[in-house]
C-alpha cells in the first residue's frame, strides 16, 4: 500500500477514536443520553475493512457503528449531531447513537436488535445480485450475534443464491458480560461458516494491514461472483459494553494489557515524555493505532511530529463535530411526521382527507 | 367483468404488477415451483423465472428481512408469509425493521415491502394454525394494514399495496380464497383505505371486515326479516382505518355493532369501539357493542370450533339485544 492509503488509515483511526472519546466526554455531561456504545480497540476491524470497499458498495452494521459510518464517509459533525438527537443528524434525529442510516453513502444502518443485520445484508445483496450490480453489501456484526437464528437461516440463504455478501464479524469475545466460552460452544466464529459453505478466514482483527489485505481478498470474491465470504476478526472493546457498563466483569488486567500503548489516551493524559517512548516502554500491547503507528514511522512515513500532527487534525475536526453539533437545532414534531410519512408521495388513503 | 375465485383475483393483480414493473418479485415458502399454498402464485415462477419468484428455506425472519433489505435499495418484494400463525416468527423483521427503518433514517428509506400472509380460523386446523394476528399489527405505527373481503377488493388492494412505497400487510383469510365473484379490471379502484358500505339499514351499524363481512351480511338478512335494518360497513383496512365512513353510518342510526373473528379482548373491535364511542358518544343511543372470537386458543372438535368465533346467529341475537337495550352480549 502506499503512503497516501497508509496515512488515509492511520488518520482514520485516530478520528475514530478521539471522536469516540469525546462522545464519551459529552455523555457524562449529558449532552448525549441514552444508549452509547463505543468503539475504541476496535478500529482496525472498520477502517482495514471500509478502505477495501469501493464507493458503490453497501454497509450494514449494529448500534456499534459510530465508526463504521465515520469511515464510510459520513460527515462527522452530523454523525455527532445525530447522538445528540438534533435535526442536523445523519438521521435527522429520528434515529440516535444506535440508528445511522445514510443513502447517500449506501449505510442502511445502525439497526440495534442483535442478529438483524444479516437478513437486511442479503436482502441488500439480494437486490444487487437481481439486477446483476458490480457492488457488494459488508455485514457487520458481533460475536454475540452468531447464536441468534438469523445467522444461520441468512447465512444458508446467502450461500444457497450466492449473494454478494462479506459478513464481517468483529469478535471482541463479549457479549456485553458474557464471555464467549460462555455464551458459545464453537468459539472460533469462521468455523460456523462451514455448515454453509461459505469459505472463511479468520484474521488478527488488532492489525489495520492484515485486516484490509483479507477484507479486499474476501471482496475481490465476493465481486467474482463467488458468494458470499466471512472473516472473522479478534478484536477488543476497551471500554464498558455501553455507557451503563463500567466492565468489571473482566479479568484484572485484561483491559491493560489490550490498551498499554493507546496513544489517544496518552496524549489526552497530558503526561510528559515523548509517544515515541510511551509505545516503546509499554510495549508490546496490541493496540491498532499504536503498534500500526509504528510499522508507519519504521517505514519511513511518520517523519517528525507528523503523528502528532495527524492527532490533533483529527482533534480539530471533532471540536468542530462538537461545536456544530451543540448548536444544531432539535427537531420537531413536524420533522417527526416528515419522517413517518417519508413514503407516501401524496397517496390518498380515503377518499377525502382525513379530518 | 369476470368471475374469479379469491386466489384467482391475487394471482392475476400479482401477475399484471410483476408484468409492468421489474421491481416487484415474490419470494415466500413454495412459492415458486409448488405455486403457493393456495395457488396464488401459480405459473408465475415459469413466467418470470428464480430470481423474481423466489423459493424461500423455512426462515420467516430472515426471508421477511431480506424483503426489508432489498426495499431499501429499491426493489418491491412480496413476501408470502405461509400464514399469519409463522408470521410470529417474522415480527422482528415485520415490526422492529420494516416498520422503522424509514422513520428511524429521517425519513431516508423506500419501504415498497408487501407482506401477504392468510389467517383466521378454517376447518379444524387446531390452536396454532386458527390465529389472527390483526390486533398485534395494529398497534405498530408504520405498518399499514389492509383486509379484502371479495374478489374485487383482493384484487384491487394487492396492487395498491404493490405500488404503495410504504410496508403493507395484505392480510387475507383462508376460508375466502375459493369465494367467486366478479373482478372489474377496468374500474377505477376506490382508495386503499376506504370503508365500503355494504348494506344500508336505517336500525343499527355493523362494522366488520375480511370473512366477518359474509357473516354480517347474512346476519343483516335474518335481520330484516325481523323488521331490523342492519347496515354493515366492510372496514377493507384496520390501518389506517376510515374513521369517517364509520362515523357517518353510526350518527345515521345510533347504534354500533363491531364483529372481528380475533379474540375480542384487546383485539382490534376494542379499538373501533373506544374510538367511535369518543367521536359519536352524543349521538349513540346505546354503548358500542362488539362481539368476537371467545379468549380461548381454537378448539379443535368441530362444534367447539365453530362457537368460539361470531356466526349470522350471535350477530343476529347481538343486533337484537342492542336494538332493544337488553341482554348481555358475551
Ligand atoms: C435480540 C436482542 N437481544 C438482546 C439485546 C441486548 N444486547 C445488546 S448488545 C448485546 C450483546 C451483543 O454482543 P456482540 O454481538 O458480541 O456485539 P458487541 O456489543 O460485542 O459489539 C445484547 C445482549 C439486543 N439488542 N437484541
Ligand atoms: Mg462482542
Amino acid at each position: 500500500m502506499d503512503r497516501t492509503g497508509l496515512l488515509w488509515m492511520l488518520r482514520q483511526m485516530l478520528l475514530a477514536r478521539t471522536f469516540e472519546e469525546a462522545a464519551a466526554r459529552e455523555y457524562a455531561t449529558g449532552s448525549i443520553s441514552g444508549f452509547l456504545h463505543l468503539y475504541p480497540g476496535e478500529e482496525a476491524v472498520a477502517v482495514g475493512v471500509l478502505h477495501a470497499a469501493e464507493p458503490g458498495d453497501h454497509v450494514v452494521s449494529t448500534y456499534r457503528e459510530h465508526v463504521h459510518a465515520l469511515v464510510r464517509g459520513l460527515p462527522a459533525r452530523e454523525i455527532m449531531a445525530e447522538l445528540m438527537g438534533k435535526k442536523a443528524g445523519v438521521s435527522a434525529g429520528m434515529g440516535g447513537s444506535m440508528h445511522l442510516f445514510s443513502r447517500e453513502h449506501r449505510f442502511l444502518g445502525g439497526v440495534a436488535i442483535v442478529g438483524e443485520t444479516f437478513p437486511l445484508a442479503i436482502g441488500a445483496a439480494y437486490a444487487v445480485a437481481y439486477r446483476r450490480l458490480p457492488e457488494a453489501v459488508i455485514c457487520f456484526f458481533g460475536d454475540g450475534a452468531v447464536n441468534q437464528g438469523t445467522f444461520h437461516e441468512s447465512l444458508n440463504m446467502a450461500a444457497l443464491w450466492k449473494l454478494p455478501v462479506l459478513f464481517v464479524c468483529e469478535n471482541n469475545r463479549y457479549q456485553i458480560g458474557t464471555e464467549i466460552h460462555r455464551h458459545s460452544a464453537v468459539v472460533e466464529v469462521y468455523r460456523r461458516a462451514c455448515a454453509y459453505g461459505i469459505p472463511a478466514v479468520r484474521e488478527n482483527g488488532m492489525d489495520v494491514l492484515a485486516v484490509h489485505g483479507a477484507a479486499r481478498r474476501a471482496l475481490e470474491r465476493v465481486r467474482a461472483g463467488d458468494g458470499p465470504q466471512l472473516l472473522e476478526l479478534e478484536t477488543y472493546r476497551y471500554r464498558g459494553h455501553s455507557m451503563a457498563d463500567s466492565g468489571a466483569y473482566r479479568p484484572a488486567g485484561e483491559v491493560e494489557a489490550y490498551r498499554a500503548r493507546d496513544p489517544i489516551q496518552f496524549l489526552e493524559s497530558g503526561l510528559s515524555g515523548s509517544l515515541e517512548g510511551h509505545w516503546q516502554a509499554a510495549c508490546p500491547g496490541p493496540d491498532c493505532i499504536a503498534s500500526f503507528g509504528e510499522y508507519c514511522r519504521t517505514q519511513g512515513h511518520l517523519e517528525g511530529d507528523c503523528f502528532t500532527r495527524l492527532e490533533q487534525e483529527t482533534v480539530q475536526e471533532v471540536q468542530e463535530a462538537l461545536e456544530f453539533a451543540r448548536q444544531a437545532p432539535a427537531p420537531d414534531l413536524q420533522d417527526a411526521w416528515a419522517a413517518f410519512r417519508c413514503n407516501r408521495r401524496g397517496e390518498r388513503f380515503f377518499g377525502r382527507e382525513p379530518t | 367483468m369476470t368471475g374469479l375465485l379469491y386466489w384467482q383475483a391475487l394471482h392475476r393483480a400479482l401477475d399484471l404488477e410483476m408484468d409492468s414493473d421489474d421491481s416487484v418479485l415474490v419470494l415466500g415458502e413454495d412459492v415458486g415451483l409448488f405455486g403457493g399454498t393456495y395457488r396464488v402464485t401459480e405459473g408465475l415462477m415459469a413466467k418470470y423465472g428464480e430470481w423474481r419468484v423466489r423459493d424461500t428455506p423455512i426462515s420467516e425472519n430472515s426471508f421477511t428481512g431480506l424483503g426489508v433489505g432489498a426495499a431499501m435499495l429499491g426493489l418491491r418484494p412480496v413476501v408470502e408469509i405461509m400464514t399469519v400463525n409463522f408470521a410470529l416468527l417474522a415480527l422482528d423483521a415485520l415490526i422492529n425493521m420494516a416498520a422503522k427503518i424509514p422513520f428511524m433514517s429521517g425519513g431516508q428509506f423506500p419501504m415498497a415491502l408487501t407482506v401477504r400472509m392468510p389467517g383466521g380460523v378454517a376447518r379444524q386446523l387446531g390452536a396454532q394454525h386458527s390465529q389472527r394476528l390483526e390486533h398485534t399489527l395494529m398497534n405498530v405505527p408504520g405498518l399499514r394494514m389492509v383486509v379484502p373481503s371479495t374478489p374485487q377488493d383482493a384484487f384491487w388492494q394487492l396492487r395498491q399495496a404493490i405500488r404503495s412505497d410504504d410496508p403493507l400487510i395484505v392480510l387475507e383469510h383462508e376460508l375466502l380464497y375459493f369465494r367467486k365473484g366478479p373482478v372489474d379490471e377496468t374500474l377505477p379502484p376506490p382508495p386503499l383505505h376506504q370503508a365500503k358500505t355494504v348494506r344500508e339499514g336505517q336500525t343499527l351499524t355493523c362494522i366488520a371486515y375480511s370473512r366477518m363481512v359474509e357473516v354480517a351480511l347474512e346476519a343483516a338478512g335474518i335481520l330484516a326479516g325481523m323488521g331490523i335494518g342492519m347496515e354493515v360497513i366492510d372496514l377493507r383496512s384496520l390501518s389506517p382505518v376510515d374513521w369517517e365512513t364509520c362515523q357517518g353510518s353510526v350518527q345515521k342510526t345510533h347504534r354500533c355493532l363491531v364483529v372481528e373473528e380475533d379474540c375480542v379482548f384487546a383485539g382490534a373491535g376494542a379499538e373501533l369501539a373506544a374510538t367511535l364511542q369518543e367521536r359519536c358518544f352524543y349521538f349513540l343511543d346505546a354503548p358500542v357493542r362488539r362481539v368476537g372470537g371467545i379468549n380461548l386458543p381454537t378448539p379443535f372438535s368441530p362444534d367447539l370450533e365453530a362457537a368460539s368465533i361470531p356466526r349470522p346467529d350471535t350477530v343476529v341475537q347481538a343486533a337484537r339485544n342492542l336494538v332493544s337495550g337488553s341482554g348481555n352480549l358475551r
